[in-house]
Order: structure tokens, then sequence, then C-alpha cells
């Protein structure tokens, strides 16, 4: 599998995702500048990471959607590449139009950053295959734009297609809102496309893949990732 | 002559006016004058502390750059270094907290990528007044909210530091900045101007009017129209920050680019003179070429703005265009704005004409040294007395309520405000006694503390400096980690005052018998003097930042319980005394007595003890009881470790033995197969050493003499701790 982790101008979780892919999960892994583009065949796995891209001026996410290195990230999603956005990343999936709804402010219009517990809502997909459905998992926020919001219309949609990937929960599971860090609305922590190859999400699982950082639940997501290439170029290699 | 009133507006007196003149041959124009007031102020100069502060121990086989440059370095082996400085920027944030405290962040992370080494973390040391006061508590929560806002954003995680509140800082609240790095050892640049004929190239922001006389303003008194020096407060911009920090690290790694200075206080004038200062050269620049972001900047504002995010490079003749390049990939512009010279002198032009010319040494070595008067403070004679309030209430009572108080309870409110997690490097969280980072690509981590007892060194100068060093390196040693160095903040009040002066003295040598003792060289620091208002004057803060190494970040330890049935067993004496305690000033509103004595050789053998313990694994927690004595120390082992406490203390008196305060007390827990081991351990080393209890699973329950005098629900100690900070800040 080949990964691609993108530096925004006020990226700073680019290395951490750097990392993690490469050291932590033995992964072919390059830097990609955002003033870069690339072939749609570069890369099976491009992360947007966190940070502050463009200093989260006029709205986190609002300029980075510009760059030129988003032209090759849609071109890539489309053929059914792997993206994932992590808390800004997320953001500017959200601002670039490739997951619906928008990250508002924090209702309480604080920065947090602390564990939290999320529920798998839906396995079914490359990005968490690995956990059971309903599973309970520790990660870190670090934000203070992770207010989740959509319309009626497209909550609806979201829960129809099984987009709603993970929900902000407490220690048993329960999502409610003495769980909800950030006022998001129905707990969503982390949405995905209808087709499934787009994730976005505001925890950091590349902060919580080893145990000596206090947990290594956001693991599995990339394990899960490097799981569906390898059966994937398993079945391509049969056909 | 110039007149007086002139001379203030610069920050100088009539002496230094005439050393001006002897120096230059001639009367100084206003840009030479503008140069000299804020080279010469003492936050700059530290002409009046200079003479004290040769007194520190700055030397040691791990020291690679003492103070004197930018930041200090120590070697930690496999050809890595450490890079350490703290920084106050208490004046800003008295009258604009939030941009007061980001700029601070700012600046000290600017100090730390200057020498070539990447930030890894910061840690902050606040002080605030009594938070029932709604200014206190705009200004903690503005600095709060500046420091989360230019922190978070560049990235660098704040994983430590400290927050305390009395009323003598109501006034005069104190923001102290550390910051750590990493570099490999030959990445190193220092600040200095090499190489007559090379190019000194300005990097980053473009210059404004902000901040100009920021350094003088430093070096004031806060007074009535303190909130009109507002503009002198300048304004950050932590996504400028972060873009400078990629570019000039990618920069460090040339050979071309030969030196690297940050531009802070007193801007462009300090960091042309100090870099040329430090390599024996001069420098000719020509201030036209300065990227302006205002129309119409005379060449005084330019010299003496303050504008954020700035460096100076120096570069080999005919690179020019690489540095550039490097910059362009960030959007920053790189600009050559003169070169270095031969003659000694600062030349500055404006369209090649000559504005001002100064020998550098001059501004930075030239000021006329000042002779303080000391005195030992009238007051002392009052607070010297022995204080006997014995216990007026119920003992779990007057526990939970400083468990709740502000100065002892969880400061969660502010580090979940800052990420203290980016980098994924951060091993043992905000929280603990000193948070633990790892260093990626090796096996070993580095542990960070910011300590200082003021009310201490307001009671006892000499002591409460020994003992803010003492306490950082346990806060070090209970990690598992081996002190290595210092960096120091010193804040006071006015130094012309010589009871003031005597506490400077005094704490300073203090600090110096410490390091010296424990063998932990101080490697840099900050001045901050004029901490007062007409009202009250703060109390003496040497703030002592302090790193340790851990060899094998695996044999690390925290603060937490683990497990059911381990014994709890307490390193040093059972009777504190509550002379000069929290407990005095909390409780019964007492800032008197004297504080404790401490031994050095004992404290030295205990910290001995405990490293020993903590690497061999004989012991699973290990805290230090500091601020509100043992019984609150035991509570930090249990809401931490999310586990409950059972046992008992056998002592003279109830309140001693509950919140009394004394050196060299360590808290470890132990599982009952490796007690006899660290019983032997403390035999050899002549450490007393007594069981007082037991983990358990979900009730912290204390004896005193054998009869039961805390006894509560973990959940409910819990919540004290944790959440009482947070309900007073939102009650209106």
């Amino acid at each position: 599998m080949k990964c691609g982790v993108v530096t925004f101008p006020g990226s700073n979780c680019d290395q951490d995702c750097y990392h993690v892919l490469k050291s932590v999960m033995g992964q072919s892994t390059d830097m990609i500048f955002h003033k870069d583009t690339f072939f749609d065949d570069d890369f099976d796995l491009i992360v947007l990471p966190g940070g502050f891209s463009y200093g989260d001026y006029l709205r986190p996410g609002a300029i980075a959607r510009f760059s030129p290195v988003m032209k090759s990230v849609k071109k890539a999603a489309k053929i059914g590449k792997l993206v994932l956005g992590i808390c800004n990343g997320f953001q500017i999936l959200v601002e670039a139009n490739l997951l619906p709804g928008a990250l508002l402010k924090n209702i309480d219009l604080k920065f947090h950053c602390h564990d939290v517990y999320i529920k798998v809502m839906n396995n079914d997909s490359p990005f968490t295959a690995l956990y059971e459905k309903g599973e309970v998992v520790k990660m870190n926020i670090a934000h203070a734009d992770g207010n989740y919001y959509a319309d009626n219309e497209t909550l609806d949609e979201l829960e129809q297609n099984s987009q709603i990937v993970f929900c902000y929960c407490d220690e048993r599971g329960e999502i409610n809102e003495n769980s909800n860090p950030n006022g998001s609305v129905k707990n969503i922590a982390g949405i995905c496309n209808v087709e499934g190859n787009i994730l976005g999400l505001m925890p950091h699982p590349e902060r919580c893949s080893e145990e000596i950082l206090g947990s290594a639940d956001g693991k599995r997501i990339f394990e899960s990732i490097i799981t569906y290439f390898e059966r994937r170029y398993a079945c391509d290699s049969r056909n | 002559m110039i007149a007086e009133t002139e001379l203030k507006l610069h920050g100088l007196s009539t002496e230094e006016y005439q050393r001006i003149t002897e120096i230059l041959g001639r009367d100084p124009n206003n840009v030479e004058l503008g140069m000299y007031g804020a080279m010469w102020s003492e936050h700059c100069s530290y002409k009046n502390s200079k003479r004290v502060l040769k007194r520190f121990p700055t030397t040691g086989k791990r020291v690679i750059q003492g103070p004197g440059e930018n930041a200090g370095i120590v070697d930690i082996g496999d050809n890595l270094v450490a890079v350490l400085k703290i920084e106050s920027h208490n004046h800003p944030s008295a009258v604009e907290p939030f941009q007061g405290a980001a700029t601070g962040v700012g600046g000290i992370i600017r100090d730390i990528f200057a020498m070539g080494a990447r930030p890894l973390a910061l840690l902050d040391s606040l002080r605030f007044g009594e938070l029932d006061e709604p200014r206190v508590k705009y200004l903690f929560s503005g600095v709060v909210s500046g420091i989360s806002h230019y922190g978070n954003c560049v990235g660098i995680p704040t994983v430590g530091g400290e927050v305390y509140f009395d009323s003598c800082y109501r006034d005069n609240p104190l923001v102290n900045v550390m910051c750590v790095g990493v570099a490999n050892k030959k990445d190193i640049k220092l600040a200095k101007a090499v190489g007559v004929g090379n190019s000194v190239m300005l990097v980053g922001s473009s210059t404004g009017r902000d901040g100009i006389h920021g350094a003088s303003f430093a070096s004031e008194e806060l007074s009535e129209d303190s909130e009109s020096k507002r503009p002198s407060v300048q304004v950050g911009d932590p996504f400028m920050e972060k873009l400078l920090i990629e570019a000039c690290l990618e920069a460090s790694k040339k050979d071309f680019v030969l030196g690297v200075q940050d531009l802070g206080a007193a801007g462009l004038t300090s960091a042309c003179c100090e870099a040329a200062a430090r390599a024996g050269t001069g420098m000719d620049i020509d201030i036209s070429l300065v990227p302006q972001r205002e129309e119409d900047m005379s060449p005084y504002e330019i010299m003496l703005s303050e504008s954020q995010e700035r460096m100076l490079l120096i570069v080999k003749r005919g690179y020019e265009e690489e540095v550039s390049k490097i910059f362009a990939k960030w959007d920053l512009h790189a600009v050559k704005i003169g070169t270095v010279t031969n003659d000694g002198m600062i030349t500055v032009r404006k369209e090649g004409v000559k504005v001002a010319q100064v020998p550098a040494k001059s501004l930075t070595e030239g000021v006329p040294e000042v002779k303080r008067e000391s005195s030992q403070p009238s007051y002392l004679k009052k607070t010297a007395v022995s204080v006997n309030t014995g216990i007026n209430e119920n003992p779990e009572k007057i526990f939970l309520k400083l468990l709740g108080s502000p100065n002892l309870s969880s400061k969660r409110w502010v580090f979940e405000q800052y990420d203290h997690r980016v980098g994924t490097n951060t091993v043992v969280k905000p929280g603990s006694d000193a948070a633990v980072i790892r260093i990626k690509g090796t096996s070993k981590g580095i542990a960070l503390t910011t300590d200082c007892n003021s009310l201490y060194c307001y009671l006892d100068p000499l002591e409460g400096g020994k003992q803010a060093v003492a306490e950082a390196a346990r806060n070090i040693v209970v990690t598992g980690a081996e002190p290595i160095a210092i960096t120091d903040c010193l804040n006071f009040g006015n130094p012309e005052d010589p009871e003031i002066f005597y506490q400077v003295e005094q704490c300073v040598e203090g600090i110096s018998q410490a390091a010296e003792f424990l063998g932990i060289p101080v490697v840099s620091g900050n001045v901050s003097f004029y901490n007062e208002s007409p009202q009250r004057t703060i109390f003496p803060t040497p703030v002592i930042g302090m790193i340790g190494l851990l060899e094998n970040i695996n044999e690390r330890c925290e603060t937490g319980f683990k497990d059911n049935g381990d014994i709890v067993v307490l390193l040093g004496e059972v009777q504190g005394s509550t002379e000069a305690s929290e407990y005095l000033r909390y409780i019964h509103d007492v800032k008197a007595g004297k504080p404790p004595k401490i031994n050095l050789l004992q404290e030295k053998k205990i910290q001995q003890l405990c490293l020993r313990a903590v690497r061999e694994g004989v012991v699973k927690s290990a805290h230090d009881v500091s601020l509100g004595g043992l019984a609150v120390a035991l509570a930090e082992c249990c809401v931490i470790g999310k586990k409950g406490f059972k046992g008992n203390i056998n002592c003279k008196n109830l309140d001693a033995a509950l919140f009394g305060e004394s050196p060299s007390r360590i808290v470890v827990s132990v599982s009952p197969k490796n007690m006899e081991t660290l019983k032997l351990l403390a035999e050899q080393m002549q450490i007393r050493i007594t069981v007082i209890g037991t983990v358990c699973e979900s009730r912290m329950t204390l004896a005193f003499n054998s009869s039961v005098v805390i006894d509560l629900p973990l959940d409910e100690v819990i919540d004290v701790y944790e959440n009482s900070l947070e309900r007073r800040i939102s009650a209106q």
C-alpha cells in the first residue's frame, strides 16, 4: 500500500500521521506538499492531517480547499482511492464538498484537548472493518471547531446510507448530551461519503496508535485500511 | 545637552546619556538614542542583575552552551542536544492578556528554533490575584486563551507548567513561558554574525509600527498610565510563526546559513548588535530594504519595531538566492538588508544615507552597571514569628476545602484548552509532577517541570531559592529522570528598592547553593523586574524551569496509584510544619512563619533513593509531597490513579500531619513483594521510610494516630479535585 500525507501551510499533525504510517504501520509513505499535484495511481491512501491550515483564517479549511493538491485528491477519490481527513483534514473535506455538512465552533467556544469515547456505528467500511459494530473506543480530540452540523434532510440521508461512522459516547457506550464534547448534532464524531472511500473524523487516531501514548485504539483504523488493500490486491491478482 | 524629559522617553538616565556621548565622542541623534534606550533597558541589558547572576553555577559535563545565547544547550547523548529557555511576558499580559500571553509563547519558541532545534514542548508558569475578582478572572481566562490560541496553532504541545493565585499578583500577573527543543548536535546554529562580507538577511513577517518601546515598557513599574501603553503590546500571528519554524529549520540544515538570531525585544536593533557583538564584527544595514507593512516608517520606528515572527539570518555571500528559495516555498520573504563588516560598528542607512552609527559592543555591554543597595526587608521581622493556629474545624472539611482550592485543585480547565498531545510525543501528560516527552527514534525521554514556592521566597528568600530548585528536581526525579539543566525566570519588584534587591540577592544565592549541591547547571534564563503597582509588589518569584533525562523511557514512573494491595510508603520525615504553608495561607489567611529548612544532603539522598527505586522497578508510583502536605499528595495519587487509599499517620499535631509541609518527602507505592528491597535500599542510603497505608478500591480513608479523620468516597475526592477550578470560573 502506498500512502501520501498532505502538508498544507499550517498543518501540524502531518509528521505525526507520517510517523504512524511509516514507522508504526511500516507502510511506504510520502509527504505531499500542497502546491504539488499527483497522478491518480500514486497513492492508495491520502491523509489530510490535522492542524491549522492557513491559520484557520476565514474558516477552518476554507482556504486549504483551493490548494492545487486538492484537485488531485478529488480525482483520486473519484476513482476509489481512500481519503482520510483527521480534524482539520475533516474540516477541509467538508469545505471542499467531499463530505456533507459543516463544522462549527464548539458550543462552549473553547478549545478542547482530552480523551473521548466514541462508538463505532458503521464497521462496513474500509476504515473500520476491524472494529466491532457498536464497539466503544478511546481517542484524543483537540479542536475548537468540531461541532458537526447538517440540516435534517442531510442527516436523514447520512443515517439511511450508514454514513455516520463514529459518535461521541460515554465509557459504557451511551450516546447523550453529557458525552458530547462540542455540541455536534447527533453526537457525530466522524462521517464518510456515500461510496464509503472518504472518511472525516474529529478525533485523532494517529495520537492513539501506540500504547506508550495512552491508547492504541486508533491503530485499527490504519490496520483496517491495510487489510482492505491487501484483500483488494489479492482479488486483483486473482482476476 | 538634551532635556531630561526626552531622556525619560527613551528610558535613559543623565548618567547613561553622558556615557553615550563619551562612547560616540558626540551627541547621539534620535535614532541612536532610541537604540541605546532600548538596549540599555533592564529588560535587554540586565544592568541591575548582571553582577548577581554571575553567582549561578553554569558549567557541567553536559553543558554545550550556557547563558548568553538565545537559549541554553545540554548534551543528551547519541549526538543529540536539548535546548531550553524560559522567558517572562508579564507587563504585556497585565494590560492585554490575550496578545500579551500569545506573543510570549511566540517569542520563546523563536529562541529555540533560532538555535537550529525543533521546539518539542512548552510549559507555562502563571500567577494571578485571587479568582473572586472579575478583573483577575478576565486576566486569567485571557492569558489561557492567548496561550491556547498561539501554542495550539503553531503545533507545539503545551505539556506542563503551574498556576498559582495570591492577592500579591492582582495588578501584576506573571506569565512565564518555557520552551524545550531537541536538535542534532551538528545542526546547532549560534547567533553570531561571522565572516566579513557575508549577508544579513531579514526573514518572516514584514515590519510595522507595533511594539515600539516594548523593552522600556517592560522595565518600569505598572501604573495608572499602563493601560495607555497597550499599543506597546505586539500582536502575534501563530500561522506565520509555524511557517517561519519550518522554513528556518530547513535553512538551518544548510552550511551556507551561518547564524540565526530572533527579533524579540528591541527588534532589529538588538538582533543586529547582539549577533555582531558575539562575533566581534559589525554590520552595515539599509532600512529601506526592510519589508514594511505600514507606509512612511521612520528609521527610528523600523529599528525599534517589535513586530513579531521575524528572524535575522547570517548567510554566506553568494547564497542569498538559495535562502530566498527555501522561504519562498513557505510564501515568506527573505531579504538581504546588509552585510557583516569588520569595523565593530552597527551602521544604519536609509537609501544609502547614514542615519545611525554606533559600536555594536557598546549597545550590548556598554551600559554602566548599576550597583544596587540591599537591605533586609523590614516585613521579615513581623512575619518571622511562630504561628500556631491549631485546627479549628472538622479535618475532613478542611481537607476538601484545600483540595478544591484554586492553588491545589487540578488545573484541568487550563491544560485541556491547550493541545498537549500534538507531536505524538507526550507520554506523561499535564497534571503530574513533571511531564515526560519521548524522543522519537531513540529510547530516551525528557522530563520537564517549572516550580517556585513564592510564599517561601517571600518569607525567607534564601530558603525559598533553595527549595525552588530542590522541588523542581524532586518533580523530575519521581518520573525516573535525572535532572540535567535549569533555566530560570527571576520575577521581582523594583530593584531600586534595597529591600527588593535583598530578595533578588538571597533568592539567587539560594538557587545557586541548591543547584551546586545537586549538580544541576543553570544554562539560560530571564530577569523580570518592576513587577509592582503603586498598591502592591509581587512575592519574589524565581521560577525554576528544569529538564531531566530518561535514558530508557520504559523505566518511567507516574503519580497515580496502580493496584489494590500495594503498600504506600513515605520517603522522608512524617512530621510536616504548618508554618508558611498553603494550609495556613488559604484556610487561616496567614502569610507568615518560617518556611521549613531544607537539608540539601538529605534532599540529595532522598532523590537518589527515589531514582534508584524507580529505575530498578521497585516502586509502581512516585509523587512529590508539596503544597497541601501529605493528605493532598495522597489524594492526588488516588485521583490520578483512580484508586482508593486506606492508611494511618502517627504524629504529634493533627494539622501538621495532614497539611504540614516539609521538603524532601516523596510518596511511593510498592507491591508487597518488593517491600523488602525498598527497605534495604533505604537502609543503605540511611533514609527514613514509613509505611502509611495501602492502595484499595474506591474510598480514601486516612487515620491520625489510629482514629479516622478523613473517610470519603473516591468519586467525591475526584469531583472536588477535578472540577472545583472550573466551577469557580463559571460562577458569576
